[in-house]
């Protein structure tokens, strides 16, 4: 009986000594610190960077990433707006970076005469960038040997 | 009623009935030039009207929109005359539905698109150059790839549909010009 009563104040502290709701106080959303029926106030748009030089990477094996809007480019099964200027084909006449001979292996390890379905899709890995505090603040610095 | 009287009314009257008779033609011309009525027909509002919604040329920042005879029908009487003469033809498919069913379209896609594409080379792209004239154009506000491009294509003599293929509709199946642009091989 001792016991139980013993246990019984154990647990009554717990609830009112480390209610996890007191915690629950202390964490932020990324929306603010607001209440349920509030609306958060909505971020301004950001603009993709318009055209600049090519982005130098920041660690290996990253897909480099676009210097410029595409917007309206679309990539269907019949053409592939960026490889209009990124191709093999292309990419001389219109002074583009080319595409990684990479692509043209399939996921069987064939290396095909032609971009391998599985890298068709661009923007898959490949993404436009826009000016932008980062969210949470990282200090993220590239390999030794990228930052030269 | 002396000779000339007569003569003199009838000039009147048959300049009046011109008068009208040039005003209806123009009126009636007029509303066939006007993107409700590209649209009417399902094969233009179900394919090319659809993708063209999503370009820049229907929606943009500064609220200018360029509608279906804006860049399909030129603006000087005498080619328009002569392009809506041709366009006599469409109906005559329209009849026969030709390109009634999205498969029927698809296929007739990169040889209808190579009509328009050869019309804008041969006027030197007259219907882009009603809103874009090259001359006019602001190169420090262009990007580093446009300025370039631009500079160099116009020093060459191109012209805009020679790089602005596809800015307001998809396009065609480009296997011909590119294979590496096509996901499936044929």
């Amino acid at each position: 009986m001792k016991k139980i009563f013993l246990m019984s104040m154990v647990i009554t502290a717990g609830m009112f000594g480390l209610n996890p709701y007191a915690f629950a106080e202390h964490v932020q959303s990324l929306r603010g610190d607001l209440s349920l029926e509030e609306n958060s106030v909505a971020p301004t748009l950001k603009q993709y960077q318009k055209d600049e030089a090519p982005i130098a990477r920041d660690y290996l094996q990253q897909p480099p990433l676009i210097p410029h809007k595409i917007d309206g480019y679309r990539v269907t099964i019949k053409h592939n707006k960026c490889l209009s200027c990124h191709s093999w084909t292309n990419y001389k006449a219109r002074g583009a970076t080319k595409i990684s001979q990479t692509h043209f292996e399939s996921r069987d390890g064939a290396i095909m005469s032609n971009v391998a379905p599985r890298r068709y899709f661009c923007s898959q890995c490949h993404v436009p960038q826009v000016k932008a505090k980062e969210l949470i603040a990282n200090d993220f610095e590239p390999v030794e040997a990228m930052r030269h | 009623m002396s000779k000339k009287k007569i003569s003199l009314s009838v000039l009147i009257i048959g300049f009046i009935i011109g008068v009208i008779f040039w005003g209806a033609f123009n009126w009636t011309l007029e509303l066939t030039n006007t993107e409700q009525f590209c649209i009417s027909c399902h094969e233009m509002r179900d394919n090319v009207y659809v993708e063209y919604k999503d370009t820049i040329h229907y929606a943009n920042r500064t609220g200018v929109r360029a509608t279906c005879p804006d860049c399909h029908v030129p603006r000087e009487w005498i080619y328009k005359i002569r392009r809506k003469i041709q366009a006599s033809n469409e109906l005559y498919h329209k009849a026969l539905g030709t390109i009634d069913t999205r498969e029927k379209f698809e296929a007739k896609r990169l040889e209808l698109a190579r009509h328009e594409w050869v019309r804008m080379k041969e006027n030197d792209s007259r219907e882009c150059r009603n809103c874009h004239n090259y001359d006019d154009m602001d190169y420090p506000s262009q990007g580093r790839r446009a300025v370039d491009n631009h500079v160099k294509g116009f020093a060459n003599g191109e012209t805009c549909i020679d790089c602005h293929k596809g800015v307001a509709h998809e396009l065609p199946d480009m296997f011909e010009d590119d294979a590496s642009a096509v996901l499936l091989k044929h």
